[in-house]
């Protein structure tokens, strides 16, 4: 047997490849299975799942509605194709601002002093060090109605004698968007300063020895090149803000529901895992689209991932 | 062409701060006039300041003091894209996104050229280097030698007054780049164009180059032609920096004009007839400097004058020559001796602790002032 591993590589091969398997198998392949089987299935009145095939949850899901005003056997119900429309756009927007405040946040860290450089980066990691709803509630403080910034913004305005009333900012979407930008920020700063810190200075120089000023240098050299860096972030951001739905949550109130929230809300409090689970896999299916769209466009950003 | 030289650097000096905090000059009050058309070296050892001079040049360093002029116009602070000079860079600096034909395009497309004559020119420039069909290539599917050949190719198509090449062949193995240095030098002839060229490595000064500046700690140490430094060095580092040479410390015992005669007490013997440069007197403390490959081994006191006896200590054979390590009464010295003769017979090499003669002849031995 030992003699049999030493000299055959696939043997070793499969062996090295065992524990990933394993893993992989026991904690993505069989509950993603596990999911799609439920889906099919229907609840039962105590909340039970009952194992049939049917695609109920799914018609349902795309606006198939036999709970319909004036008696008509079935009718469109846009709510939940509402809610995947509302997290495909929130997400986009996010990952928009994002790369907006991202990039020349990056593009100063990368150009700044090497020692000053470390400094800012930590700063960017420290909010990471705290937990991930203790920072969405922070910006609860920040935006309710008594909270800080209507307090300073009252201030100003008493100042200069102005009326003011506090801003209603807690609970609507812009506080959603608020709060995904703040959290996966970080995200989007550290593959995109990556990528342009690996930038050979002597590029620009280069560019600039051949003619380019600077606009023309970040145009044809600086921003290609960070491409990748963009790319990542952008997946680092995109998928995680279609599925979470804890910043919605807190921020929005119950007011903002994005799929996320349908998923969660169907399996705590609904009790119907069944159309939970449908609508899992159509956000997983969703997102799988998007991105393999995106990524045969611009690539994985595989050059940074590999660095 | 208005000026007569192509480069200009007048008394310029470049300081920078230390991670210490202390002031360093890199350059350090240079001055020299690089004629238009001219292979001009730059050698010296790393931190010189020939790169720093060459990036105040280019533009990507301003000179704390003095002035570099290019064809006559005083640069000041004018930025790198608004000079009409172009730079090979040490690492090749390309646009790794961009393929061959697209990094050659991008100087002529800053320039606003039309799209036809930026394919003509292109073309032409990659006929030059030989690349021809390599158009489509990104610079990480070449070869280290054709990765050189499209950074020099993407300065030379946007036809500069000045090139400038900071130790262009360093990367490059050393058949490759011996390669080079004679297609470099053809090219640079060929195009009539003046060559700035930033090296480390003698031997690739001396081949290419019209005229050469050797500079250590920021300061130019000689400027001559190849043969002038090699041949008659200004002081001793320069014999020393460039080739080999054995130096024996002694004392000016008489002087004429043009001749002196060095009394060399770690020899217990004088050196007469040797030919000396302006400004040193009598009784003067030198250094006379030879090249190993210039002394003469004779087995015989065949002439008397500035014949020395000398045992031998070692030899090795390296090829090309064998070196030939003598004694006399105590001085050190190195022979080189060329291998005109087959070595295969044991015999033909001088055996450790024989009886030898020195020849040094006057007109290859230099009288250089003590510093």
């Amino acid at each position: 047997m030992l003699q049999r591993l030493r000299e055959s590589k696939s043997a070793q091969g499969t062996l090295l490849a065992l524990p990933t398997t394993v893993w992989l198998f026991v904690l993505l392949i069989i509950p993603l299975i596990l999911t799609a089987v439920v889906s099919f299935g229907r609840r039962s009145p105590d909340g039970n799942v009952i194992y049939t095939f049917t695609f109920e949850n799914y018609t349902r899901l795309f606006g198939y509605s036999t709970n319909c005003a004036n008696g008509q056997p079935s009718c469109f119900d846009p709510l939940y194709v509402n809610i995947l429309g509302r997290s495909l756009s929130l997400a986009f927007n996010t990952t928009v601002l994002v790369i907006s405040l991202a990039y020349p946040l990056a593009y100063f860290i990368a150009r700044a002093h090497p020692k000053q450089r470390n400094m800012y980066l930590f700063m960017v990691l420290i909010p990471l060090w705290t937990n991930f709803v203790i920072r969405v509630y922070a910006w609860m403080m920040l935006l309710r109605k008594e909270g800080a910034i209507n307090i300073i913004i009252g201030w100003i305005a008493h100042f200069l004698h102005i009326p003011f009333t506090p801003f209603e900012m807690l609970y609507t979407p812009g506080a959603v968007l608020v709060g995904m930008v703040y959290e996966f920020l970080p995200f989007m700063i550290l593959p995109i300063y990556t990528s342009l810190e690996k930038i050979d200075l002597s590029l620009y120089e280069a560019a600039a020895d051949l003619g380019a000023n600077a606009v023309k240098t970040f145009l044809r050299v600086t921003l290609p090149l960070s491409m990748p860096g963009v790319v990542a972030g952008t997946i680092l951001v995109f998928i995680p803000v279609m599925g979470t739905f804890i910043v919605s949550d807190i921020l929005g109130g119950r007011q903002v529901i994005l799929v996320g929230n349908l998923i969660q809300r169907q399996f705590l409090d609904a009790r119907d895992p069944t159309f939970g689970s449908a609508a899992s896999l159509i956000l997983m299916v969703l997102t799988l689209i998007v991105t393999y769209f995106y990524t045969r466009k611009f690539g994985f950003g595989e050059e940074i991932v590999v660095a | 062409m208005t000026s007569e030289f192509a480069v200009e650097m007048r008394d310029v000096v470049k300081k920078f701060i230390t991670p210490e905090g202390n002031e360093m000059a890199a350059v350090d009050h240079v001055t020299m006039q690089i004629k238009n058309g001219e292979f001009f070296s730059m050698l010296g050892s790393s931190g010189c300041g020939k790169t720093t001079s060459l990036r105040m040049v280019a533009g990507f360093e301003w000179p704390t003091e003095g002035e570099v002029y290019i064809e006559g116009k005083a640069m000041g602070h004018t930025p790198p894209f608004q000079r009409k000079v172009n730079t090979v860079f040490q690492n090749y600096a390309l646009f790794q996104h961009l393929t061959v034909y697209q990094n050659l395009a991008f100087g002529l497309e800053m320039e606003g050229a039309k799209e036809d004559e930026i394919k003509k020119r292109v073309g032409r420039a990659l006929e030059m280097v030989q690349l021809t069909g390599m158009d489509r290539r990104k610079p990480k599917q070449l070869s280290g030698g054709q990765q050189q050949r499209v950074a020099l190719a993407r300065a030379l198509v946007k036809t500069p007054d000045v090139l400038l090449l900071d130790e262009p062949l360093g990367a490059l193995d050393l058949k490759l780049r011996k390669e080079m240095q004679l297609e470099l030098k053809a090219l640079q002839q060929q195009l009539g164009i003046t060559f700035i060229y930033v090296t480390h490595d003698q031997e690739e000064a001396l081949t290419m180059s019209d005229r050469i500046a050797v500079m250590s700690k920021g300061k130019i140490q000689q400027l001559g032609t190849p043969v002038e430094i090699y041949e008659r060095p200004n002081n001793k580092f320069v014999a020393d920096f460039i080739g080999e040479s054995n130096f024996l410390e002694g004392k000016i015992k008489s002087i004429s004009q043009n001749e002196a005669s060095v009394f060399v007490p770690s020899i217990n013997a004088e050196v007469v007839g040797l030919p000396i440069s302006k400004g040193l007197v009598k009784g003067e403390e030198v250094i006379v400097s030879i090249r190993p490959e210039k002394i003469h081994i004779a087995e015989k006191d065949s002439i008397n004058q500035n014949m020395f006896r000398a045992t031998v200590t070692n030899t090795v054979y390296i090829g090309v020559d064998t070196k030939v390590f003598v004694d006399v009464h105590g001085a050190k010295l190195k022979v080189w001796e060329q291998n005109r003769i087959s070595r295969l017979d044991p015999k033909s090499f001088y055996s450790v602790g024989q009886e030898v003669w020195l020849m040094l002849l006057p007109e290859n031995t230099i009288v250089l002032r003590k510093d």
